[in-house]
């Protein structure tokens, strides 16, 4: 793992060619314009949602868009409130994305611990299948995971959600790869020679070595959690949504009433972007992680 | 869970006999070797036993569902073999469908890899405020596809659209973005690129640091610029992140649903499916027609063509890989040869 974040400043005593000529030369315009132009990229959809979101269908007709809010945003939600399940949709996705962000972390920590570190027949054949899994579709199973959960009765319940996303290939292979490197054998064997059996050894040394990587893990399981549509589409009724179902059913019901729908987006955003603002510093941190690691 | 006993005392069952210490030594060992030999087994057996029923299970039984007639209500039909197929292979709208994903695909992954490189380029330069930065690019992944779905299909709306609003100010003809094949196909991309070039952008970035800085401090020393830096030490150097972000980007964009279901909520793709993708005819084939059969053939042809790329990707990254290896060896071993010669004719 080698991700400088913070780079080292020039120190003041570097030779001055190497200031302003070389590689840690400070960049100039180009480079912070540039920014910029990112930034605005990214920033400005959000942001008209928003304003269009504060104001009524009308102000669409407008040539030149509105830069500030109006004061309609408390109207439009209400509207929203009124015709989707909106609070009791919340619930659903928070419960769905914690119970699978705990189950996913757990049971991929457990698994890639012994990948990682215990010695067991079959552990090399066991490992390229999660790997080869790593690129298979799941998703394209539905048919028959909808006719399971029709079977059981589960259909039109948050339990139908959870269940396909309880593990996952993604989580088990990032654990492996992160434990390997940091645990060292030393560690492992003195807990054992001190008469610590597996699951004490797993509980004191995996899990305080596994701390970091758990944390980047839920963080990205909750976000793939909460982002599933196809799946809750299917399962789920209209009167026992996630927050993203029924964000397409805030579209039917009012697909001419643009800036209620809008409201509905920004209010189904909320949550993730204080999530953001919390972790985004982690979640940055995973993404290259994940990356070199990958 | 795991039920490992503690070897505690092991207390005696018949008081009359008293244990040899011996025997209770023997006793704790067996446990402790048994607990060594099936721990791994119980921690991976929740992955596997998990994804086996809704992971892989699902997948193979897909295979089994399209051998059959098979109705949403019905349930199971006669066996038909390998009609199903047959019949969406003679569909054109399969066809279609395909037509539309990867028309998208292409305009949502090339475009966006471009980017996310540059931007990548960009950042891994000594900035300030590095992580503002890096938070700028990636706010549009905490917004959900379904949200982007609607604020990008309400930017595209064809009458009150931002951008068709703009386009006419500055004099230009208002673009059918929900009824024209390439504009509908132009405004889905644009969402999956939005919401996921910064994601990447981080990807590459992560690789570009893990250059090591003096191969570019030797570079700069001996007058390479930076378009020759970028060109001939940061992308070679990339290329392995850059074959994981194509192959990551494959499975996922060949899969893509939620920006077409909603890009038009009235219709599944469009009136006259001019952006429905493969996922979403699907959906249309199972739970609007009900034909299961059929729709299972959709899915495992689909399942195919993803594998496939994906093995094809590899190859090839594998290939250009080797091939690489090759050139860059034999020159070496040339300008060594050369370089002997001088030293010889000194």
């Amino acid at each position: 793992m080698s991700i400088a974040v913070t780079q080292k400043k020039t120190a003041p005593d570097a030779p001055r060619r190497r200031r302003f000529f070389g590689i840690d030369r400070r960049p100039g315009f180009l480079t912070y314009g540039l920014l910029t132009v990112f930034l605005v990229c990214s920033a400005y959809p959000l942001w008209w949602s928003f304003v269009m979101s504060t104001r009524q269908n009308s102000d669409f007709g407008l040539s030149w868009p509105p830069l500030l809010p109006g004061g309609r945003f408390w109207i439009n939600a209400q509207v929203v409130f009124e015709s989707i399940p909106f609070w009791k949709a919340l619930g659903n996705s928070l419960i769905i994305s914690c119970v699978v962000t705990l189950s996913v972390v757990t049971f991929s920590t457990l698994a890639g611990y012994a990948f990682a570190k215990l010695r067991f027949r079959g552990r090399n054949g066991l490992m390229v299948f999660v790997i080869a899994t790593l690129a298979v579709p799941t998703q394209l199973g539905i048919i028959p995971l909808f006719m399971l959960m029709r079977t059981w009765g589960w259909t039109g319940s948050i339990g139908a959600v959870i269940i396909p996303l309880l593990v996952t290939a993604f989580g088990v292979f990032f654990m492996r790869q992160y434990l390997v490197d940091v645990i060292p054998d030393e560690l492992l064997e003195a807990a054992r020679v001190d008469g610590a059996n597996m699951i004490r050894t797993f509980f004191h040394v995996a899990v305080p070595a596994a701390r970091p990587a758990m944390a980047i893990l839920a963080l990205f399981t909750f976000m793939t959690a909460w982002t599933d549509f196809l799946w809750p589409l299917l399962v789920l009724d209209s009167t026992n949504p996630t927050l993203q179902t029924a964000l397409s059913q805030l579209q039917s019901a009012h697909y001419v009433d643009y800036s209620i729908v809008l409201a509905g987006a920004i209010l189904s955003t909320v949550p993730l972007l204080v999530l953001f603002v919390v972790a985004g510093k982690q979640l940055i941190s995973g993404i290259m992680q994940g990356a070199v690691k990958g | 869970m795991t039920a490992t006993l503690t070897p505690g005392k092991t207390t005696p069952s018949h008081s009359s006999s008293p244990r040899t210490p011996d025997r209770a030594e023997r006793r704790r060992h067996w446990l402790s070797r048994l607990d060594v030999k099936a721990s791994p087994y119980a921690y991976v057996a929740p992955f596997f036993i998990v994804f086996g029923l809704v992971g892989l299970f699902p997948l193979i039984y897909t295979f089994v569902v399209s051998l059959y007639d098979w109705d949403l209500l019905k349930g199971q039909g006669d066996f038909v073999g390998i009609d199903n197929f047959v019949s969406v292979l003679q569909d054109e709208f399969f066809w279609n469908s395909l037509f539309n994903t990867f028309s998208i695909f292409v305009l949502s992954s090339i475009p966006q890899l471009i980017a996310a490189t540059f931007i990548a380029a960009i950042l891994d330069q000594n900035i300030r405020s590095k992580t503002f930065w890096r938070m700028s690019i990636l706010l549009p992944y905490v917004v959900t596809p379904a949200a982007v779905a609607l604020i990008f299909s309400n930017m595209f709306s064809e009458d009150y659209g931002l951008i068709n609003n703009m386009l006419q100010n500055f004099g230009l003809d208002a673009i059918g973005w929900k009824t024209d094949t390439l504009p509908s196909h132009i405004a889905i991309a644009t969402m999956v690129n939005w919401r996921w070039t910064g994601y990447n952008a981080l990807i590459l970035l992560a690789a570009m640091q893990s250059v090591p800085r003096d191969v570019h401090e030797s570079a700069a020393l001996d007058g390479a610029g930076m378009l020759r830096r970028f060109f001939s030490i940061t992308l070679p150097s990339i290329r392995p992140t850059m074959v994981f972000v194509i192959i990551t980007a494959t499975i996922g964009g060949l899969q893509i649903f939620v920006e077409p279901r909603m890009f038009d909520a009235a219709t599944a793709g469009g009136s006259q499916r001019q952006f429905q993708t493969t996922v979403l005819y699907l959906w249309e084939m199972a739970f609007f027609r009900q034909n299961f059969g059929e729709a299972s053939a959709i899915a495992w042809l689909l399942f195919l063509i993803i594998v496939g790329i994906g093995l094809i990707n590899f190859l090839l990254s594998r290939s250009i890989a080797t091939a690489e290896t090759k050139v860059s060896t034999t020159r070496r071993q040339r300008r060594l040869a050369a370089y002997r010669n001088k030293e010889v004719s000194r």
